[in-house]
């Protein structure tokens, strides 16, 4: 297979050579220095590695980067934009809803897709559809008020 | 860092050495070498000409927020913007020895430490002005980073411009109490946190160097079993590939991480197999059979089992490791930077200043980073290859190759007068640890007993360590007790409570919950638990619906009443309390290690069921808050009630007492 020359993220069109099967993850962080994407577990449990693709949550671990194509990436250090936190990651802040912070990112992207798909989320909607996130710290309730709060100040990306 | 060093590493200014009060030490750990700052001086703390306050202590940063808290602690002292003060953390070359940060410390013993350091540098800054200009010391004010007489005002920066004094002050100093904190006793925002949201911080995991070599190991097939033979010859052919191989020791780097993997798979490896002792089912009688001392013989115990847990840290054990000629810099997520020094130093046969030990604020620890596995691996593979090397576990490597919160098996036995009085009590723990192991309720004539085993697995320290198991079996057999003699479960611990601090959260948690006006209804159940651990107080109710055929429980509410004397930050210390109760839900239910054959069975979030937001209850905390009190640490003592709590609400919605855990296996 063809190798994969070019992957647009955050915006901008990045130069990359890689095999088609390294997996999204791996390239962000291994090639492109993006970072914010963490490896929890590899094998899509976890979350950590959430970033958005055409806006949708999308974990990168087990994304193959030939299967993005020409879709369009987001990482957690694409989402604030001019310097100004998105929304979301202004609301995990006054929430205080991270301790370690390591699942944060992926959280955070996690949250921003499900309120484009449920602006107003109830409680129950919102722990169903963030329920693949883990967070080892215990978190959770924070990050639904958090997620709540975003919501109620029009939090979508 | 020698004493003459501190100017040229920091620059001018000032710096105030604490020295530790040698009897108060954590555990009392080695002390360094004669040229080298003594072990004695526990922080120090540095102001800059640019005004800049920069605290150098060996206490890491993994969650818990000791960063945001002893930056409080700082300003609460120097009165010092936030944003001025900078905490170096954890990096053996510049801070002081540590320890490590283990056992809920870092509260009751760092904090008060850089406070003394902060305001003996506020003192300094004072006498500065006052000599400058010549003005009384009593009328100069601080505040907001500057020094104030009438109209007059400068800067901390401009106040040390040109000097390099040094004080080194003794851990006696008296602080000021809790009534009067200003700053500290508020939720300051987590400091870093916007590099959190934004993605911004290094990890270790997330760690590079120029010309750095990704590795993989190849570890054995079943603990213990040895390499009879190796074939890496593709491995070898694959260019960019090298192989390390010393006796059981095999490794392969690669300058990409995917084709470390594709290496490491090619290695053909044929080992020497053992015979486990053990497994996950037959662990709790080997636990007895091992037991120093051997088992009780008092007849009649009601015997418990607690399972071995894994911590789970999100962020799993990683370290990049450099040599520089014989100087090895290792970065690495550890609770013990000091000790994998050590570690590393000894590996390598190098003198201890040799070696520099960095850890970047970590994902997360619970007691499980105390080692430096990943960091002696990669510091191996980087010498005999000549080049930085990075070792990232995965996550099975992180739940086979680590160790976990040590399985148990518990025996109890006790009487209750027809009154409530607990009359006899005896308590055995074989293997799980000897920590809560004393009951905190007033009973006469007591045995308690901690027996060392042997265990199939390596074991370690957990978050709360073995408090949890003890509360567990004691709160549980508690409640069996107070059934004996037909007493209500709060009522029953009022009776048997005499510690006033306890009787404090049982009565606030019991509160908070309603206890009193609790409804019976069918598959609902009530339970409470109490404790002390390190220094806090815990209470915990919880509510519990049951199914009727599958016994599937579901916790619907818990309410936790902590109290850990005078509270430092409330925001911080809410979280803590909530992230234990979350985190110890997983123990509580279904959390276990299963292994046979020296393997694990489940060494994959796949197969290993950790809290998810489906499984949170609606949690609410009530913080005590003991100004009166010294404040104790928080990230371990919160965990230990929920067990108990949700094992007596299934009992008290179905009459069934689960004596194991996890509750649900």
């Amino acid at each position: 297979m063809a190798r994969v020359t070019e992957l647009l993220v955050n915006g901008s069109r990045r130069r990359i050579d890689v095999d088609p099967d390294r997996t999204l993850l791996s390239v962000l962080r291994d090639d492109l220095e993006l970072t914010g994407a963490k490896f929890g577990c590899g094998e899509g449990q976890c979350a950590a590695c959430t970033v958005l693709i055409d806006g949708v949550a999308t974990k990168s671990c087990l994304t193959k980067i030939g299967a993005v194509g020409a879709k369009g990436v987001i990482t957690i250090e694409g989402l604030a934009s001019e310097g100004k936190l998105h929304p979301v990651q202004q609301a995990f802040l006054d929430a205080d809803a991270l301790q370690c912070g390591y699942c944060t990112p992926g959280m955070i992207l996690g949250a921003v897709a499900l309120l484009k798909r449920t602006p107003n989320p109830s409680q129950s909607e919102i722990a169903s559809g963030m329920n693949g996130h883990i967070c080892r710290c215990g978190t959770y309730p924070r990050v639904v008020r958090a997620i709540r709060s975003a919501a109620e100040k029009g939090g979508r990306a | 860092m020698k004493r003459r060093d501190f100017f040229a590493v920091m620059g001018g200014g000032i710096v105030v050495l604490l020295e530790e009060d040698i009897l108060a030490q954590e555990t009392g750990g080695p002390r360094r070498g004669a040229e080298a700052v003594p072990a004695e001086i526990g922080a120090w703390l540095h102001i800059g000409e640019s005004g800049d306050v920069t605290v150098y202590t060996g206490k890491v940063e993994v969650g818990q927020n000791a960063r945001t808290s002893l930056t409080q602690a700082v300003v609460e002292e120097l009165h010092a913007p936030v944003s001025s003060v900078h905490m170096v953390m954890a990096d053996t070359d510049l801070t002081p020895f540590d320890m490590g940060t283990v056992g809920s410390m870092t509260t009751p013993r760092m904090w008060p430490q850089i406070r003394k350091a902060a305001a003996a540098a506020r003192e300094m800054l004072l006498d500065l002005a006052a000599q400058k200009w010549s003005v009384d010391r009593a009328t100069l004010k601080v505040a907001d980073g500057k020094v104030s007489a009438g109209a007059r005002s400068a800067g901390f920066g401009e106040l040390t411009r040109g000097e390099r004094l040094t004080r080194t002050i003794p851990a006696s100093v008296a602080l000021a109490p809790a009534s009067e904190w200003k700053t500290a006793g508020n939720s300051l925002p987590k400091v870093n946190g916007h590099a959190i949201v934004t993605g911004a911080h290094k990890y270790t995991y997330d760690l590079k160097r120029q010309g750095m070599l990704y590795s993989k190991m190849l570890y054995p097939p079943q603990f213990g079993a040895t390499l009879a033979s190796l074939d890496a010859s593709l491995a070898e052919s694959m260019p960019g590939v090298q192989v390390v191989h010393e006796g059981n020791f095999v490794a392969v780097a690669a300058p990409e991480p995917d084709l470390a993997a594709k290496a490491v798979a090619a290695l053909k490896a044929e080992w020497k197999p053992v015979t486990a002792e053990a497994d996950s089912r037959t662990v709790f009688q080997y636990f007895k059979r091992t037991a120093q001392g051997g088992a009780a013989t008092t007849a009649n115990l009601t015997p418990y089992t607690i399972a071995y847990i894994a911590h789970v840290p999100l962020e799993p054990r990683s370290a990049l490791a450099q040599w520089d000629g014989d100087k090895l810099t290792v970065w690495t997520g550890s609770q013990r930077p000091f000790g994998v020094r050590s570690e590393l130093a000894q590996a390598f046969q190098v003198a201890e200043d040799k070696v520099r030990v960095i850890v970047p604020d970590t994902g997360s620890g619970y007691g499980g980073k105390h080692n430096g596995d990943a960091a002696v691996e990669a510091a191996r593979i980087a010498k005999a290859l000549g080049k930085p090397v990075k070792r990232n576990w995965t996550r099975d490597e992180e739940m086979t190759w680590a160790y976990f919160r040590p399985g148990g098996a518990i025996e109890v036995a006790g009487k209750a007068a027809p009154d409530g009085t607990i009359t006899e009590w005896e308590f055995h723990n074989y293997n799980s640890g000897p920590s809560g192991l004393q009951s905190p309720y007033e009973i006469s004539g007591k045995k308690e007993q901690y027996h060392q085993s042997k265990s199939p697995l390596r074991q370690g320290s957990y978050r709360g360590l073995a408090a949890t198991a003890n509360h567990f079996v004691r709160e549980s057999y508690m409640d069996e007790l107070a059934e004996s003699v037909k007493m209500d479960p709060l009522e029953f611990r009022l009776k048997n409570a005499k510690d006033q601090r306890l009787r404090n959260v049982i009565v606030a948690a019991s509160d908070k919950f309603g206890w009193k006006q609790r409804k019976k209804a069918a598959g609902r159940g009530f339970g409470i638990a109490a404790g002390f651990e390190k220094g806090g107080y815990v209470a915990t109710c919880a509510e519990v619906s049951v199914d009727d055929k599958t016994g599937a429980v579901k916790v619907l509410r818990a309410v936790v009443a902590f109290e850990c004397g005078a509270v430092v930050n409330p925001e911080h210390l809410r979280n803590q309390v909530e992230g234990g109760i979350v985190m110890g839900l997983g123990g509580a239910l279904f959390e276990e290690i299963q292994f046979a054959e020296g393997k694990i069975l489940n060494n994959r979030l796949a197969r290993y069921r950790v809290p998810r937001f489906a499984d949170m209850p609606v949690i609410e905390s009530v913080l005590l808050d003991r100004k009166d009190l010294v404040s104790a640490g928080a990230g371990e003592t919160p965990i230990v009630g929920i067990a108990p709590a949700i094992g007596n609400a299934i009992f008290d919605a179905n009459g069934k007492r689960i004596r194991r855990l996890p509750l649900m296996a």
